[in-house]
């Protein structure tokens, strides 16, 4: 017959205060490692929502972000006529060429400069990306100097309310409207005519920088990419546009991961030392109580089990408390620069049960882990001699 | 120092206990400093930026440039003494994973203005004279087995092709927190060969002759060139640098957290593992005082015990991160400035003697107020 889970549960309450520390610490440990994952996988989901399967991004050959690339108004129209793009009802082809400038405006937190996105989009846009939808006022007249501001950016800088003005080099440029795309990477950036932002940046007429084409059907991405690269008069790549914005979250989520996972795995080790700590002071302090468990006919397996249960169960609390306190950040926006834009970038944080999950089996080994080493030492103890300290 | 044999016979009496308990707080004295170089890390630049300098950029952004122009009529503004100016260049050595910093400078004063740089003058002058030279800092030479005379190859992303340099010097920082990871090559050399762009530069970095001038330069610098086509914004290295850091937005913020939570948690631990040792003893400290040891010397023994404990583990965790962060940066070339300085391993053991202290406080008092009667009673 086994120890009954209840003795453990009762020794455990007997001595709450040592058990506490130990939930408390496999319960920051938890805590940490989730939040860490949770801001990873936000700033990830940001960037990858960006991105529409449907959709294919167009750069100069050899370009790494929209920063580094040129395409000009002729290669646009090479890039329309393909046959693997949609067309709407009037038969103009679903391809947006785009501008994108950095302007720094100050932040709302702190008063200093970051790098906003302002992209220079035609009115192609909003059949190219169906997502972005306005949630006030309207969208900007084409050809007059006029701002429609991500949901994000509104929240994040200085005066980008609607009916605002915002001075960009050198022009005022009211803000008309404000859209949202549902948490993805454009939510941080500011709209305007792409014409006009080529003419204030005194940038040379009729040259984007990329060009984003909706396709027909997603599995139309081969086709297209053989096309244009085969073309003489074009020297592009052609990339899905999910695949574009996964690569562009690369270099700022790999960052959080490798010293998430650093500081995790080193807490995780000062958690087990306390786990290990309080288990041991456990077996010391009811070395009577083993004795007479073994004495009864308990055989030293079943001692050793009931330890590393008692142990496992100070870590599963502390794990789902670590997974509780974790579970409020979710949504929670925070800011950061992306590298390879080079622009402020805001994201929701993201908890995943799977991640949770994870975070009770990180609970679960380090509860082992604890509680193996003491439960050994109760099993092995002299009967007769721990018995005659009575 | 004569009850010393006595506190190490207590400390070795449980020594699985002790050696976790040290361990616990070297972990988390190891996790500070990791911490702390995180943040120094984020915040690279803050610390060494130059006083005496001003930052000219764009006003719309530092990605927008200004006119090579700009250079002499800075030096036409009063307390200025020195400009130079870089610009960047965004190319890629083999692999788009391996990411550092290129500047294209101006070779005739960038090396004044940056004095901090160290590099022999034979291997400037070499570096001068040849129109596709490069100064590779140490650090980035080391990782890539870069020696002085190598050609290297850099695939541009904003000018095309290839652009081949000859490292010609080497720089050093002058301390550990310097970046040595950046690659600087002839301005010169870029202007002829781009496509585009000729005749512009990123930013200019202004010294002034008395650092109480610079925000009365930073105002005439922007003054200067307001309603022209090149707007400026002037603000002093550090200015700059903070608010580079602050872009990378609240994650300051979340490395205080993490370092509070575990410095909490690490609390608890010692405070568990010194009251378990102190209630077990309860007989003995009541033996001690009717030998006729003072309360105050009961005290000061078990807050001994509690503070050696500490400052062991927290030597022990403090060596260790600087071990980790002379390895040099885990993210591969994300965090140029990997260090952990003086200052913030002092701090750490400050920490962890405070923890010492605090975690040793309440079982100390209790061993001090223990009355003999009650305590004799258990034996």
């Amino acid at each position: 017959m086994a120890i009954p889970i209840s003795y453990n549960v009762r020794s455990v309450a007997a001595r709450w205060a040592t058990a506490l520390v130990s939930v408390l610490g496999i319960a920051g440990t938890v805590g940490v490692f989730l939040a860490m994952l949770a801001m990873a996988k936000g700033f990830q989901a940001t960037l990858i929502s960006s991105g529409s399967t449907d959709n294919a991004i167009i750069m100069r050959a050899g370009a790494d972000s929209e920063m580094t690339s040129a395409i000009n108004l002729e290669q646009v129209r090479i890039i329309g006529d393909s046959p693997e793009i949609a067309r709407s009802d009037d038969g103009t082809p679903l391809v947006s060429p785009e501008v994108v400038v950095i302007g720094a405006f100050p932040l709302a937190s702190t008063g200093t400069d970051a790098n906003v996105q302002v992209r220079g989009v035609s009115e192609t846009v909003l059949d190219v990306r169906p997502s972005v939808k306005i949630t006030e006022g309207r969208f900007f007249t084409p050809g007059l100097a006029e701002l429609v501001v991500g949901r994000n950016a509104v929240s994040t800088y200085r005066g980008f309310e609607l009916g605002s003005t915002i001075r960009i080099g050198g022009q005022d440029w009211p803000v008309v409207g404000v859209f949202s795309t549902g948490g993805s990477a454009f939510d941080s950036e500011v709209w305007c005519d792409a014409n006009l932002l080529n003419q204030v940046f005194s940038r040379p007429d009729g040259i984007f920088q990329s060009v984003t084409a909706r396709m027909v059907s997603p599995d139309q991405l081969d086709a297209l990419k053989d096309r244009l690269t085969a073309d003489p008069r074009l020297t592009v790549d052609v990339t899905g546009e999910q695949a574009y914005y996964a690569k562009q979250s690369q270099m700022v989520s790999t960052l959080i991961r490798v010293l998430g996972f650093l500081v995790a795995m080193v807490m995780a080790v000062g958690a087990i030392f306390g786990a290990l700590n309080t288990m041991y002071s456990a077996v010391a302090a009811r070395a009577r109580e083993i004795a007479t468990m073994r004495a009864l006919g308990f055989g030293g397996g079943l001692v050793m089990m009931s330890f590393v249960l008692e142990s496992l169960l100070i870590a599963l609390v502390g794990g789902a408390i670590g997974c509780l306190a974790v579970l409020p950040l979710n949504g929670f926006t925070a800011g950061t620069m992306n590298w390879q834009t080079f622009s402020h970038l805001a994201f929701a944080f993201k908890v995943t049960p799977g991640m949770m999950f994870g975070g009770l089996v990180f609970a679960t080994i380090m509860g082992v882990v604890g509680g193996l080493l003491p439960a050994f030492r109760a099993a092995r103890m002299p009967v007769a001699t721990a018995l005659r300290e009575l | 120092m004569k009850y010393l044999p006595f506190i190490l016979r207590n400390l070795k009496r449980k020594k699985t206990r002790t050696i976790l308990t040290i361990g616990s707080i070297a972990v988390a004295l190891f996790l500070f400093g990791l911490l702390v170089t995180i943040e120094t890390a984020l915040n690279a630049g803050v610390d060494v930026a130059g006083v005496d300098r001003l930052v000219v950029r764009n006003r719309i952004s530092l990605i927008q440039p200004l006119p090579l122009s700009y250079q002499q009529r800075l030096l036409q503004i009063p307390h200025v003494t020195r400009v130079t100016h870089a610009s960047w260049f965004g190319g890629v050595y083999q692999d788009e994973r391996n990411f550092f910093p290129q500047f294209a400078i101006d070779t005739n004063t960038y090396h004044d203005v940056f004095s901090e740089f160290l590099i022999p003058d034979d291997q400037w002058q070499a570096f001068v004279a040849d129109r596709e030279g490069a100064v590779a800092g140490r650090s980035l030479a080391e990782k890539y087995g870069w020696h002085i005379g190598d050609r290297i190859p850099i695939r541009g992303t904003i000018f095309q092709g290839t652009w081949e340099f000859n490292i010609r010097a080497i720089y050093d920082g002058t301390s550990g927190e310097a970046d040595e990871s950046q690659f600087w090559f002839h301005y010169d050399y870029l202007d002829e060969r781009r496509a585009w762009g000729e005749g512009l530069v990123g930013w200019y970095t202004v010294q002034v002759d008395d650092p109480d001038h610079a925000v009365e330069v930073a105002a005439a610098i922007d003054d200067r060139f307001a309603n022209s086509a090149w707007e400026t914004t002037t603000e002093t290295e550090k200015a700059f640098a903070a608010g580079f850091a602050k872009q990378i937005g609240n994650i300051r913020l979340i490395v205080l957290s993490i370092g509070a939570v575990v410095l909490f948690t690490l609390l608890l631990v010692t405070g568990s593992a010194m009251a378990t040792a102190v209630r077990e003893r309860v007989p003995e400290l009541g033996v001690l005082k009717t030998l006729g040891f003072r309360d105050g010397t009961v005290l000061g023994l078990v807050l001994a015990e509690s503070v050696l404990i500490a400052l062991v583990g927290g030597g022990i965790g403090v060596g260790l991160a600087k071990l980790f962060t002379l390895r040099g940066d885990p993210t591969g070339g994300m965090l140029p400035i990997f260090y952990l300085g003086p200052d913030e391993m002092a701090l750490g053991l400050g920490l962890a003697l405070a923890v010492g202290l605090l975690a040793g406080a309440i079982p100390a008092i209790t061993a001090m107020r223990l009355r003999i009667v009650d305590a004799l009673r258990r034996v």
